[in-house]
């Protein structure tokens, strides 16, 4: 009998072994190089924020030349790196947002790669629980310039009972934030809306990690601060008008409605029902609204009917007149040609400034090392202040801000056209404890 | 003293939030007859219909921001600017609807029912990816161009605004135009007949391509008018409106009996009661939920919904 070839068989032996080579993982890398990459909502409505975060990670890199000189505290071997900064998507065009599968996708290409050694990321609180656990057993630093769900590092207030746990399979902290978290916000917001003289309040969430968990610390907090809470109703962010429930709402004459959300679960869309039936009292947000984006998407003009107040965990780009921050504001006006357009440009800086100091203080191109160099960073001094990362990972940095939208008429082609911005009003600071 | 101040407490929030119901129902009713026509004659559920409906308010958006119409604008040029979004929505509604029944439904008339089903959610899709490389993929706040005031006076204790009127003034004289066509005009006797029995419409000498193409005009139309109410109503428009009113409309269609024009508007309305009142009395978050029960509950006891199945003609 002769020999018949199968061309089908050598064609999936072929497959299989090129596949066999080819997926085999590179574990060795590029020893010279070291990446760092960030997962953020690129596309969608929160693009105009993450790219001023993009920006202020890159001008951190910037300043250095994309080369970094470490000196081996072991060893005293010295050596330079050649950075290399990878712009991870984890929203898509067509969700608008982010998504689980694309938040994933990023973490297990950080995890994968052998060269990539922090993970600055995310923009949203539930976006970095699903990357979170991936990158603690890779033992990989995550540094969030934006997430402030509390839970996320600290068991307690709003946190289920597995929480943070459930985030830290291999048992140690790999996360570090930036920014001030929520529970410090609510009670911020609470103060501030006593200061702006409310008495009564109605309070709504999207029923999110973020805005569910915010709106639960303004509720607790408000009695501390003298403020009758009137009702608290968690809405369908998929609902497109909500003018039976603010006629509800009008019917117990709040003195403020405030909104644990973001612009991307219907903020404006609410905001525009409350003149619609016409409810005048502000609306207060939290800094998930606090974007140009909610201006522009909502019409500037919709602001000139009611107060629109937002905080945020820490100081807006026009509250940065002096020191590191002032320095800062100038560094990315003379690289980009413009002034940041959002606050949240600062902590994309200030993440990317903190990684490099971690990297530095390790002295070398290792995983754990550089995480337990990050977490350990004391009295560091950056754009926001001088700060430290505490046990959990929080930032010891306390200080938040309330601003507000001030519109205005311009002529545009003979006939008025109204814009508006945010405006810095105030610092928030928690009274000194007794 | 108040409008309405001696008015039960009870009796005034039951009838603020059945107005809000009806004005919101009778919306979702323009878009829902587009549903129901075309089923009724075709026996195809049209899922391209809700996201035509949502081209057809960024049309209306394009017209206006080309003429810049601003809130402050002298309001007869605003007006006349509003009627011409209405015709030109109306127009481009209206005129896709055929094509898209000439394109892509007409070569599969006589296909198995799943096929043109299929190409009817293909064509969704594309809708809404032209709505999205159009408006983006962010809200887009639609011109605020009637008034918020209350017809009754703002003390009143109900609420009843030029907005809310504007809504009915739309979508009634519509649904009466609708149901004198398919009455008493010759193409609506027609298309009764084709909804009988096509056969049998064709055996008497009905043109019943003609009268197909009549129903996707007719239904698209409607939806070209609701698109622009719905932007002055809801001040906001994205690409995603097209799937969230569709699904609604689609129920209501079903609710009521799909096929069935009467049943359409009850359908709907009894969504916009549903809504309206569950957002106070149950809650905001359980409004979904609620008109989902209510329309599984129906069909367990009436399978052809309510109307379906009294009157054996389907339009």
């Amino acid at each position: 009998m002769p020999f018949r070839v199968s061309v089908p068989l050598i064609l999936v032996v072929a497959f299989v072994a090129v596949g066999l080579v080819a997926g085999r993982r590179d574990t060795r890398g590029r020893p010279d190089v070291i990446t760092i990459v960030s997962s953020l909502p690129r596309s969608g409505s929160a693009r105009g924020q993450t790219d001023v975060i993009v920006n202020g990670i890159k001008l951190a890199f910037h300043d250095i030349g994309y080369k970094l000189d470490v000196t081996d505290p072991g060893t005293g071997e010295k050596r330079t790196f050649a950075l290399e900064y990878l712009d991870l998507d984890d929203a898509t065009a067509a969700a608008g947002q982010w998504t689980i599968e694309q938040e994933i996708t990023n973490a297990n290409l950080a995890r994968n790669d052998p060269d990539v050694m922090a993970y600055i990321g995310t923009y949203n609180s539930g976006a970095a629980a699903v990357s979170m656990p991936i990158l603690n057993r890779a033992g990989m630093f995550m540094v969030s310039p934006a997430n402030t769900a509390p839970s996320l590092t600290r068991p307690g207030g709003t946190a289920e009972r597995h929480e943070p746990m459930c985030y830290r399979p291999s048992g140690t902290v790999n996360f570090a934030r930036v920014i001030p978290t929520d529970d410090l916000q609510g009670e911020l917001s609470a103060l501030w809306a006593r200061d702006l003289g409310v008495k009564r309040v109605y309070i709504l969430d999207d029923n999110e990690l973020y805005g569910g968990g915010i709106a639960k610390v303004v509720k607790a907090m408000c009695p501390k601060y003298g403020i009758e809470v009137l009702g608290h109703q968690s809405i369908d962010s998929k609902a497109q008008q909500f003018t039976p429930l603010m006629t509800t709402i009008k019917g117990l004459n709040p003195d403020l409605v405030y909104f644990g959300g973001t612009t991307q679960t219907k903020a404006g869309q609410l905001f525009k029902d409350m003149a619609a039936v016409g409810l005048k009292c502000p609306m207060m947000a939290p800094d998930g609204c606090f974007e140009q984006a909610m201006i522009n998407t909502n019409g500037a003009n919709n602001f000139a009917k009611a107060k629109f107040y937002a905080t945020f965990g820490g100081l807006p780009i026009d509250a940065l007149t002096s020191g590191k921050g002032k320095e800062f504001v100038d560094k990315y006006t003379a690289l980009y040609k413009a002034p940041p357009a959002d606050a949240y440009a600062t902590y994309g800086y200030e993440a990317a400034l903190v990684t490099l100091e971690a990297i530095r203080r390790a002295g070398k191109k290792d995983r754990d090392a550089i995480r337990t160099a990050a977490l350990a960073v004391k009295n560091f001094e950056g754009a926001t202040g001088t700060w430290s990362f505490d046990a959990n990972g929080d930032t010891t940095n306390q200080t938040m801000s309330g601003s507000t939208v001030v519109t205005s008429e311009v002529t545009v082609d003979g006939s008025p056209v109204t814009t508006g911005a945010f405006k810095f009003v105030r610092a928030l600071q928690l009274p000194p404890k007794k | 003293m108040p409008l309405f101040a001696d008015t039960p407490e009870v009796l005034v929030t039951l009838a603020q939030y059945t107005l809000l119901g009806l004005t919101k129902g009778s919306l979702f009713a323009l878009i829902a007859l587009g549903y129901t026509m075309v089923y009724g004659i075709v026996e195809l559920i049209n899922f391209a219909h809700g996201d035509l409906f949502m081209l057809g308010s960024f049309v209306a958006f394009s017209l206006l921001g080309l003429f810049g119409v601003r809130s402050a604008g002298n309001p007869y040029a605003d007006a006349a600017l509003l009627l011409d979004c209405f015709l030109l929505a109306i127009v481009f509604c209206a005129g896709l609807n055929v094509l898209v029944d000439r394109v892509v439904y007409r070569p599969l008339r006589n296909a198995p029912k799943l096929a043109p089903l299929v190409s009817a959610i293909g064509v969704s899709f594309i809708f809404m990816n032209v709505g999205l490389f159009w408006g983006g993929s962010q809200d887009v706040n639609f011109p605020n161009l009637v008034s918020d005031d209350n017809l009754f006076g703002e003390t009143a204790k109900i609420r009843f605004t030029a907005k809310d009127l504007m809504v009915i003034g739309v979508t009634v004289p519509l649904m009466l135009a609708l149901t004198v066509f398919v009455k008493f005009t010759s193409l609506g006797t027609a298309m009764r007949a084709t909804a009988q029995n096509p056969v049998a419409a064709q055996l008497m000498g009905i043109n019943t391509e003609t009268v197909i193409a009549t129903t996707f005009a007719i239904g698209g139309a409607l939806a070209g008018a609701a698109s622009v109410t719905y932007g002055l109503y809801v001040n906001t428009i994205s690409y995603q409106i097209g799937f969230q009113n569709g699904l609604y409309a689609f129920t209501a269609a079903v609710l009521g009996g799909i096929g069935n024009i009467p049943g359409a508007v009850l359908g709907a309305l009894i969504i916009g009661l549903v809504t309206s009142l569950g957002s106070f009395y149950v809650g905001e978050r359980w409004t979904s939920a609620l008109v989902f029960a209510i329309l599984i509950v129906i069909l367990v006891f009436r399978p052809s919904g309510l109307l379906g199945s009294r009157t054996r003609e389907k339009v």
